[in-house]
């Protein structure tokens, strides 16, 4: 029998209104934004309206900027068919208010472009850059109305959705999600749109002996593009690894893959980016260049899992900045993707753009530049119009050996060439980003970053002529990510991690010529623990979620925000009975044969190039160095092949021609 | 080493600019209001004069503006123009280019002098939920017998204790539909919806003189509370009505954009 359509939700902001001048920064949770878009709930000319409520699921400051969110956030609404709305993590002394309410009861987490309350949208999709944000989606689910359990749901409820990178691994969320997309998104949400319209459509049916909700989870599962976690059944050995995973409904794959979105010339969002009022985290147009890496760096789940690299054109690129530009008054255009200077015409395009723009107050960014893809004709491109601030460079490991462990080959040499070529030409500043508790890492590996920063520090000092010139060494704590070479490394404890850092940071201190030269940022090694826990979790660290949020747990990317006890505490009691605990998860080094939890995800990976790459990693004979595919031969990674996919670069031969003035 | 900037040419013009607040976005906050604003100027391509320097900035002088959560129908803000532009132009393509409920309502060529100094006072129209207009002219009465109020407020340097009194020009107990503004594009209010508009509430009116620290209408509504022991229950909604020369003598607030037109 089909259910009954909800009531069309009304605008929660009259009640919001009187209660926001108690809250911090209430500007974030009235919308209003440049660029949003506002439908009527019944947006469909005919047929059923297909209704999502997009989440980012951190504060608006981090989540309004985010690209993923604005992408989706245009491509569905540009459907006439599709309403498309977008609401964010509130902050805790927001989330007291609502929970307190008015006299008609609590207020439900609601979107920020009508207020609509969340729960009476046909799908609530949630973007996960990191897993610490998994502790505000219960927040959200709670305040929405919804129960968190996915079991627990009915007809009346959102079909929970998780996307982003953290979702390659969702398992330790699967009891709260309804279901999960890997890899882009552009395409999958129009297609998972289809479904619902149709299943709408048809009066929402249950077929089969399925309620009407499991019938649509069933429709998207066996699409083969989706994964719905209650269609799959785990399996653990007496010794708590993982047996297997299987499907238990008939029609169900045993693996699900991931979505690649070829040409992004078709596909040249975000057009319209939202402008916001209130102040946020980036406040830039940012286009990225292309998607995809192909360095092979070890640790990098980003670079993994989102091969084949794909560019965007030259062409396509200026076009985007000039409108994004014109929609948006941003005068910061950042050049996006996970490697920006790898891009076959980065020249022509840091050129073309800076000619366009020069003598009006636009600036160029390149937020990631490899060390060995620096050049200085690029660099003063990019701070032609722009400030000479600072340049980061990410040499990852302190030494030679260690660089090669992660396949991340910049020599010492290159790196003191290429910050004497920076400091000569005007910048004062050069950051290093490292990680600390990389695989085989020893002290010594470690201490070696000081001795480069101080290098660093004497070349500047000796090409610019002057000692007014900065290093600051910013590290962070190595946590091993599903499907990279790295899946099976036992993480550092956090104690070493500590103590590590401790030395360095004497280290540096110690020598007077140079210390104040020097500037030194880490964070302790606890969060990363806990990060690790959910990034390579099982099902069983759902209860763990559970009782960390309960305990109040909520925004736990924020160091203010964030409690490793509340953490630890939880992980003994929601682990309790399962004979696994917190180190067999972070601490614990994996072997070949151990099915991995996400092994029925599919990122087109092939699992024995990874161990082979884990292999080469970890011997010390090993002569092994993986380069980039986009100039030497493929190195059989079996992405392409798997998801019959190809590399997409240039260079296409073209300039940027002048702007005509308006 | 780069060399210094060259130096930015004068403003050839200088335009005031008169906006509202209104609706949702009043709780805009003063520096996302400025943001929004640069932004909307380059948008609109209105042919701003720069600051010099490594980071040159579009010259705008902000007066005299609301706290974050009121709304208000005069706001005030000068611009320095590279090239001359009829303020007509400059009205229309920037009212485009702000989200509505930041609205552009008047543009006029500035005649020199500082735009601060003609903001002397400011009407404030304030609404009171669950207060019976009996309870609030006892409230007034009182407060307006005292020579002096003391009141609280958190500043960026701590409390601060400051008297609310001598900056109340005059403040009165109005009948709301005797002022109810006609023909407004949004509502300016609390957003319409059966549940808020059906409570009571009490609406005062009051001419404030700016000085230091400011007196705002929070401050005037802290000063009741004290003289007249009301609880605050709900969040009170304040909306600024004028903003200009202060008439001592009738305590009324003139137009400060008046008095360039006649001198233009």
């Amino acid at each position: 029998m089909p259910s009954t359509t909800p009531v069309r939700p009304e605008s929660v902001f009259p009640r919001l209104e009187p209660l926001l001048p108690s809250v911090q920064k209430p500007i974030q949770y009235v919308g209003g934004e440049l660029n949003s878009t506002l439908k009527p709930w019944d947006a469909a000319p005919e047929g059923s309206t297909v209704r999502w409520a997009l989440m980012y699921p951190d504060a608006y400051e981090v989540g309004l900027p985010n690209q993923g969110v604005q992408i989706l956030y245009e491509v569905l609404n540009e459907r006439d068919w599709i309403l498309a709305e977008r609401t964010y993590s509130v902050w805790p002394d927001m989330e007291a208010v609502m929970r307190a309410g008015d006299a008609l009861g609590p207020i439900p987490q609601f979107t920020v472009d009508s207020h609509r309350p969340v729960r009476g949208f046909d799908i609530f999709g949630v973007s996960f850059s990191t897993e610490l944000g998994y502790t505000n989606l219960l927040t959200a689910l709670d305040l929405a109305g919804t129960p968190i359990h996915a079991v627990d749901r009915g007809a009346d409820d959102p079909v929970v959705l998780a996307g982003g990178h953290a979702a390659f691994n969702p398992e330790p969320v699967a009891d709260f999600l309804d279901a999960a997309v890997l890899g882009d998104g552009e395409e999958i949400v129009l297609a998972i749109s289809e479904v619902v319209r149709e299943w709408k459509d048809e009066g929402r049916p249950g077929l089969d002996g399925r309620t009407p909700r499991d019938e649509l989870l069933y429709r998207l599962a066996v699409s083969g593009s989706v994964y719905v976690p209650r269609f799959y059944d785990v399996d653990y050995l007496p010794d708590g690894r993982v047996k297997r995973v299987a499907p238990n409904t008939s029609g169900v794959p045993w693996r699900v893959q991931k979505h690649t979105l070829m040409d992004l010339d078709a596909w040249p969002y975000p057009k319209k980016p939202l402008v916001p009022l209130a102040e946020t985290v980036h406040e830039r147009y940012s286009v990225e260049i292309f998607r995809g890496c192909t360095r092979g760096c070890r640790f990098c789940q980003a670079g993994m899992i989102t091969r084949p690299v794909r560019e965007r054109s030259i062409t396509t690129i200026g076009d985007m900045v000039e409108s994004g530009i014109r929609a948006t008054g941003f005068d910061e255009v950042g050049l996006l993707s996970l490697s920006s200077a790898d891009h076959s015409e980065i020249g022509e395009v840091a050129t073309g753009l800076a000619d366009r723009y020069d003598g009006s107050n636009v600036s160029l960014s390149l937020p990631s530049t490899r060390v060995d893809a620096f050049n200085v004709t690029l660099a003063n491109e990019l701070s032609r119009n722009g400030r000479r601030s600072g340049l980061t460079f990410a040499p990852e490991g302190g030494s030679e050996r260690l660089r090669k462990v992660i396949n991340k080959m910049v020599t010492e040499q290159d790196l003191i060439r290429t910050v004497a070529t920076a400091y000569s030409h005007g910048w004062r500043q050069v950051k290093l980003y490292f990680m600390c508790g990389l695989p085989t890492e020893t002290d010594e590996d470690v201490l070696e970053i000081a001795d480069l920063a101080r290098k660093v520090i004497a070349k500047g000092r000796e090409v610019s002529g002057h000692n007014d010139i900065r290093c600051t060494v910013s590290i962070g704590g190595f946590v091993p990510k599903p499907h990279t070479p790295f899946q099976w490394a036992g993480q550092l404890d956090h104690e070493t991690t500590d103590l590590r850092l401790k030395k360095l940071r004497d280290d540096v201190r110690a020598d007077r010529t140079f210390a104040r030269a020097i500037g030194f940022r880490y964070h302790d090694g606890r969060p990363g623990i806990i990060e690790g826990l959910l990034s390579r979790g099982d099902r069983r660290v759902g209860r763990v979620i559970e009782s960390a949020w309960l305990a109040g747990a909520r925004f736990d990317g924020w160091s203010e925000h964030f409690s490793y006890d509340r953490w630890e505490a939880a992980a003994a009691d929601g682990l309790a009975g399962t004979g696994v605990d917190l180190d067999w998860y972070t601490t614990r080094e994996r072997d070949y044969a151990e099915v991995l939890p996400w092994d029925h995800l599919d990122s087109g990976l092939d699992k024995d190039w990874l161990w082979e790459d884990w292999q080469d990693a970890v011997d010390p004979g090993s002569a092994v160095e993986v380069e980039d595919c986009r100039w030497t031969p493929c190195y059989d990674c079996g992405v392409c092949p798997q998801l019959d996919t190809e590399i997409q670069i240039g260079p296409t031969g073209k300039q940027l021609l002048p702007l005509s003035v308006v | 080493m780069r060399d210094q900037p060259e130096q930015q040419a004068p403003p050839v013009q200088r335009l005031r600019v008169r906006y509202a607040k209104r609706g949702r976005l009043r709780f805009t906050s003063h520096r996302d209001f400025s943001r929004a604003f640069e932004r909307a100027i380059v948008r609109a391509r209105v042919p701003m004069a720069y600051s010099s320097g490594f980071n040159p900035h579009p010259r705008i002088s902000y007066a005299g503006a609301s706290p974050t959560g009121a709304a208000s129908e005069a706001e005030y803000l000068e611009i320095g123009l590279a090239r001359e532009t009829e303020p007509a132009t400059v009205l229309a393509a920037l009212d485009e280019a702000l989200p509505p409920g930041l609205d552009v309502l008047k543009v006029v060529v500035s005649a020199g002098g500082s735009l601060a100094d003609l903001l002397e006072a400011s009407v404030w129209r304030t609404r009171v939920p669950d207060l019976t207009a009996d309870q609030a002219e006892r409230a007034v009465r009182a407060f307006l017998a005292s020579d002096e109020v003391l009141v609280e407020r958190m500043t960026k340097k701590g409390l601060r204790s400051f008297d609310s009194r001598a900056a109340v020009v005059r403040l009165t107990v109005v009948d709301e539909v005797a002022h109810r503004v006609p023909g407004r594009g949004l509502p300016t209010g609390p957003e319409s919806n059966a549940e808020v508009r059906a409570r009571e509430c009490a609406i005062l009116e009051m001419v404030l003189r700016h000085g230091t620290p400011t007196v705002r209408p929070d401050d005037v509504l802290a000063g009741l509370r004290t003289t007249s022991g009301l609880e605050a229950v709900a969040a009170p909604f304040h909306e600024r009505l004028a903003q200009g020369p202060l008439d001592t003598v009738t305590g009324t607030v003139g137009d400060p954009l008046a008095l360039n037109r006649d001198t233009a």
